[in-house]
């Protein structure tokens, strides 16, 4: 049986690398993508979290992030194609669109 | 036998993250996370929770990053990342603040390993189990899920419009 700590360990380093993704590139679309990592490393801790205290609402909690984050994907990647069609250019430092 | 394939698996999962990370190609980058997210539902699967796994291959290997792909293909890839980079010397700070976000995460977990841990049964994961957990306790936020569905739905067919 694997302890579960290192499930939550490998967690903090998948979301790590997603932080550091979200930070360095420069393509939204993998910024989006390293969101996502960022994401299921929070996911697998949850499960990790919830099968150590023998309860599956983790379980449950996971499976309404996975129907919020499609929700998510779609939206986002909508809201990129829609700056991409105006601009014709994909670089996040052009976009200060959105800012307010 | 757990314990080396738990290994395997986690450096698969870390090399493929790495992988989106340092490519330059976004569609590299996208197979990669397939593989990341793969990786993910076999470690689901190690937890005992086999109805996230399959919904997880389901949900994000399948209908996210076939979202993603086509994203990338209408986009043109590749053009945007190419010249020098402006900022470098911003980007270059992401370093050292990733190392001390995993220090902490990392020294979190540590202390929370050596707490007591609670004698627990393993809970359980199989379809019927989380379905009559999503049936009973969160019917309501599971019926609201689809509502959620439905606006982003509308949403996208009217960000998608073109306005001619």
């Amino acid at each position: 049986m694997i302890p579960g700590s290192w499930y939550l360990a490998l967690s903090a380093v998948l979301f790590t690398i997603g932080v550091v993704g979200v930070v360095i590139r420069r393509n939204p679309l993998v910024i989006f993508m390293s969101i996502e990592l960022a994401l299921n490393a929070a996911n697998l801790a949850l499960v990790a979290f919830g099968q150590r205290n023998g309860n599956p609402d983790g379980q449950a909690l996971v499976f309404f992030v996975m129907a919020v984050a499609a929700a998510e994907v779609a939206v986002g990647l909508a809201i990129i194609v829609a700056i991409f069609r105006v601009r014709q250019r994909l670089s996040i430092d052009d976009l200060s669109a959105m800012r307010w | 036998m757990g314990t080396v394939a738990f290994v395997l698996i986690a450096g698969v999962a870390v090399g493929s993250a790495l992988g989106l990370v340092i490519k330059r190609n976004p569609i590299h980058g996208a197979l990669f996370l397939v593989v990341n997210l793969g990786t993910v539902a076999v470690l689901y699967l190690t937890l005992g929770a086999q109805f996230l796994a399959v919904a997880q291959v389901a949900v994000y290997a399948g209908a996210i990053m076939v979202l993603f792909l086509f994203a990338i293909f209408v986009l043109i890839p590749g053009k945007e990342e190419t010249g020098p980079d402006p900022r470098r010397q911003w980007r270059l700070l992401a370093a050292p603040l990733g190392g001390a976000l995993l220090l902490e995460l990392i020294m979190l977990v540590v202390g929370r390993a050596a707490a007591p841990v609670p004698t627990a049964a393993t809970a359980p994961g199989s379809v019927a189990a989380i379905g009559r957990l999503l049936f009973t306790d969160y019917l309501l936020p599971f019926e609201l899920t689809s509502v959620l569905l439905l606006a982003a739905m509308v949403g996208v067919m009217l960000l998608a419009r073109s306005r001619a």
